[in-house]
């Protein structure tokens, strides 16, 4: 406890500079509301359920397109490594689409689902889909032909093989990939919905900025931000549970 | 078709150099020509409507006149000069600021929380913000770019120095390199493979910021454009500008693979061909 409070204490240091700042009038609490009362606008909106309603809305969002993201990446990826048609049929593809900027596709995706849960979902999930896909791949594809050589040699059957040997082998760089793409769902969904929204985060962060309500704008935004670092810390627990055979 | 493929097979057996050239070069126009016979068909079965997939002949009619106004060109540029400006500030302070963190106890203290909590952190949240600061014009984008695109190039940094092989430095020490040589002739290049890769991470990241910024404050650029497009239901116009923008993302990304290939020539890895 004291470790993770000597190690985040430069955080705390630049919160305090925050609040000093805001209250000396060094600048202006229209610029940079003190911390303080971004607190106080927090537990209003958590109070009035407004955090909570909107939130739920986001995660479910991001979650689904998460999901989507992950299962059919690491199927592509992993099948990709395994077998040659495929590769050939999917590489050229991710050759295309992974240097398109993520963000373009949102107008595009508004003219097929227009501007609801779907079309949040579907950015979501085709735009984190690549990374998934290219660390499974890469994975995939290191995995030590030994290894293979000595499965198949003791019997193993091609999908026995895929299941007990190219996955495991897969993991440590398909949760990498995976680790890209829960930071990337957040960026696009927060983008996606600043632009165009009836719920969501970016949605409330959008319209408290155009109202002028900046305590409650900078509630949500820290909110979304400590959501992000959140869920990064979450996996990165997970990750290094399902590594721990590797040692 | 066939013949792509057939050519693709043979050179897959080994001959390397032209033989290799020439089979990425095929597989990549290969794909593309199948993407896009996919979109003809799909649009003239019917399947979709001309909104919601225009077909291409009318995209690329609509690239073509976008050229010839110079509309294109100028929104490009626009959105190139933002992003790479930004990719740049946030390379150089990157580059620097990972330096300090390696080499200052102090900076390493400061800086350490900050970047690992920042790192995840979903920076384009706190566009409000900078724009509550900045107003709206190429500041805010490129101050927005910058914040997102430093965080890989400062960790990709400290992972270089960090990684710097201790009986390098002895030798070059007990050779009589002054502390200055030293970073600039031992270290800095035995990083380089590491800030390389930091920047490579941070180029899409500047794209996508880039993009998403015009989208958020108008501006113009390619982003700004298409959602102009997309909000005057204008689909042909927001088809173009995907297509440009995945052109000029291609473009970029490859051109950052051939300075990496260039600046590390002296490296072994450049002997291997490098995944995606």
């Amino acid at each position: 406890m004291t470790g993770a409070l000597n190690r985040y204490l430069p955080l705390l240091l630049l919160a305090l500079l925050w609040e000093a700042a805001a209250r000396t009038g060094a600048i202006s609490k229209l610029a940079l509301p003190p911390i303080s009362e971004v607190f106080v606008a927090w537990f209003e909106l958590l109070r009035d359920g407004d955090l909570f309603a909107n939130g739920g809305s986001s995660l479910y969002r991001a979650g689904a397109g998460l999901l989507l993201a992950i299962v059919v990446g690491m199927a592509a990826g992993i099948f990709m490594a395994w077998s040659r048609p495929v590769n050939i049929l999917i590489a050229p593809l991710i050759e295309i689409f992974y240097p398109l900027p993520k963000s373009a596709l949102i107008p595009v995706i508004a003219f097929w689902l227009g501007f609801g849960d779907g079309s949040k979902i579907l950015l979501i999930f085709l735009g984190c889909m690549l990374p998934v896909t290219i660390g499974a791949f890469n994975g995939a594809r290191s995995s030590e032909q030994v290894l293979l050589w000595s499965a198949r040699g003791m019997g193993a059957g091609r999908l026995r093989v895929l299941w007990d040997v190219v996955v495991p082998s897969a993991l440590p760089e398909m949760l990498g990939g995976i680790r890209t793409a829960i930071a990337l769902s957040f960026v696009l969904l927060v983008t996606s919905e600043l632009i165009s929204s009836q719920r969501g985060f970016g949605h409330m962060i959008g319209v408290l900025g155009s109202g002028g309500i900046y305590d409650a704008m900078f509630a949500v935004v820290l909110t979304v931000a400590l959501l992000g670092f959140i869920a990064d810390r979450l996996f990165l627990r997970a990750m290094r549970r399902m590594l721990r055979w590797r040692e | 078709m066939a013949g792509i493929d057939a050519e693709n097979r043979r050179s897959a057996v080994g001959a390397p150099g032209i033989a290799r050239a020439a089979r990425s070069i095929a597989a990549r126009s290969a794909s593309v020509v199948l993407l896009l016979i996919l979109w003809e068909t799909l649009v003239r079965s019917g399947a979709v409507t001309p909104f919601q997939l225009p077909s291409l002949l009318r995209v690329a009619e609509r690239i073509g006149s976008d050229a010839a106004s110079g509309e294109l060109f100028f929104n490009a540029g626009l959105t190139l000069y933002r992003a790479l400006t930004g990719f740049a500030i946030a390379g150089i302070a990157g580059v620097a600021l990972g330096m300090l963190i390696f080499k200052s106890a102090a900076a390493r203290w400061f800086f350490d929380p900050i970047i690992s909590a920042g790192f995840p952190m979903p920076k384009v949240a706190f566009l409000p913000i900078i724009i509550l600061w900045f107003g709206v014009y190429d500041m805010p984008k490129i101050t927005m770019i910058v914040i997102d695109a430093i965080f890989p190039v400062v960790t990709a940094t400290i992972l270089g120095f960090n990684g710097v092989d201790r009986h390098m430095l002895w030798s070059a020490r007990n050779m009589g390199a002054r502390e200055g040589e030293m970073l600039w002739q031992i270290m800095l290049p035995a990083a380089l493979p590491q800030i390389m890769t930091g920047l490579q991470v941070a180029l899409p990241v500047a794209f996508i910021i880039a993009i998403a910024t015009e989208m958020l404050m108008g501006g113009r650029g390619l982003g700004g454009a298409m959602l102009e497009a997309s909000r005057m239901a204008d689909s042909p116009g927001t088809f173009a500008g995907l297509v440009v923008t995945t052109i000029f993302g291609y473009a970029a990304i490859k051109a950052m693979a051939m300075v990496r290939r260039r600046l590390l020539r002296w490296h072994q890895e450049t002997q291997q061909t490098g995944g995606i």
